[in-house]
């Protein structure tokens, strides 16, 4: 039995030169995970070493116009000893990839097909890399910063389409477009 | 066909036409219905005819004769049997959906307007009840089920995701259900109670009863 901090504090003993930053808010640990590093190699010491059995979430931000542009964050679960770490990692690659956990967490197949679905992250390894909310064909990722809310016009096989949906002119009378903090709910030009 | 029809118009029908002639109005009909054109005024040439031969027996002027046999037109017969039959198909995609079973139970009881035999399988069904949001990825099937349903088929769009895409203004869901098949309700509501539902059912009987028989087929 050891706390967060010990664990934390552990870890940073085993892999001197890669986490970069170590942030606490709120009672949540986060750690900054060099870029380039190996990742699998901490995650697999997180789990096995330090008993972080349970993979709470994976997911991805995506900072457009800034560098580095794509960051995963991992949500990791001690259930022995009820704590919580926040893993990140960030990558400027076209097109984004990282290694997969798949092996090391189940769980997180899925989660990795999702990020890869709405952000187009390639994870490397992964046994069946697929969308999972969007169709197979659908040639976007709509959670890029890139991809206006309102959607897309597209036409596929087999009746399946999309057509944009704005805000403006719909069924509820709204102006999001005038808030200068969401550009994405502008009107496309 | 249009000088056909007009050469039997309602008010010359009734004066001339004897029951011996029945057969060969109907054989015309027929063929008429074969070709599938102007279903309404051939109903209602018959049922004048009726009508008029007893008024001439009985002198009521109320269709009803001996006090044992109803006069009717056959499209309002059949649209009668189809009104209180109404077999839905709940093709429920996400919340509505639970609301539509609340109306299926015994609190409100579709079985009051003949339409508790859910068919979830789109062949047996008359009625598709769309209860729900559907996303673009949904959308082929919902159309599929729709075109597997045998006719007469209606759609009832439930709740305002199934009629507008309600608050899901964004890339993934269909804006409404009429965008892919015909709707001939929209029931408001998010999600609406049952008791709109057992509404718009009532409503969909309204419009069954007045509608020409093989009206979607000539549209088509």
């Amino acid at each position: 039995m050891s706390t967060l901090a010990e664990k934390v504090n552990l870890l940073k003993s085993a892999f001197p030169k890669l986490i970069v930053e170590h942030t606490e808010f709120r009672g949540q640990t986060t750690l900054v995970i060099n870029s380039g590093s190996d990742l699998l190699k901490i995650c697999h010491f997180l789990k096995h070493q330090l008993g972080f059995e349970m993979l709470l979430d994976l997911t991805a931000v995506d900072n457009l116009e800034t560098s580095p542009r794509w960051m995963l964050v991992y949500h990791l679960w001690n259930i022995k000893e009820n704590c919580m770490l926040r893993l990140r990692i960030s990558t400027n690659e076209d097109p984004p990839t990282f290694p997969t956990v798949s092996h090391i967490w189940p769980a997180s197949n899925w989660l990795e097909r999702e990020v890869y679905d709405m952000f187009g992250i390639r994870f490397q390894g992964h046994p069946d890399l697929r969308r999972i909310l969007m169709w197979d064909e659908y040639p976007w990722h709509p959670m890029r910063k890139d991809f206006p809310l309102a959607g897309r016009s597209w036409q596929g096989s087999n009746g399946l389409f999309t057509e944009p949906a704005p805000l403006e002119g719909g069924p509820f009378h709204i102006l999001p477009g005038h808030h200068p903090s969401e550009p994405r709910a502008h009107p496309q030009q | 066909m249009d000088i056909q029809i007009n050469a039997f118009p309602c008010q010359s029908a009734k004066i001339r036409l004897e029951l011996t002639q029945l057969n060969i109005i109907q054989d015309l009909a027929c063929q008429l219905i074969y070709l599938g054109s102007k279903m309404r005024l051939l109903f209602r040439t018959e049922y004048s005819l009726c009508v008029n031969k007893m008024q001439r027996s009985c002198k009521a002027g109320t269709g009803i004769y001996d006090g044992t046999v109803l006069l009717t037109r056959l499209e309002a017969l059949i649209n009668w049997f189809r009104k209180y039959s109404i077999w839905p198909l709940p093709a429920g995609t996400s919340c509505c959906a639970i609301e539509l079973m609340a109306s299926g139970g015994a609190r409100f009881d579709l079985a009051r307007f003949g339409s508790e035999i859910m068919r979830f399988s789109p062949r047996q069904a008359d009625v598709m009840i769309v209860a729900g949001t559907v996303t673009y990825k949904m959308a082929p099937i919902i159309k599929t089920l729709y075109e597997q349903m045998t006719e007469p088929k209606w759609v009832i769009a439930m709740g305002a995701c199934a009629c507008t895409g309600g608050m899901f203004r964004s890339y993934s869901v269909l804006q409404g259900v009429d965008r892919i098949i015909p709707v001939d309700l929209y029931i408001a509501g998010c999600p609406p109670r049952p008791e709109a539902i057992l509404q718009a059912l009532i409503q969909l009987q309204q419009k069954i009863q007045t509608q020409p028989l093989f009206r979607r087929q000539i549209e088509s």
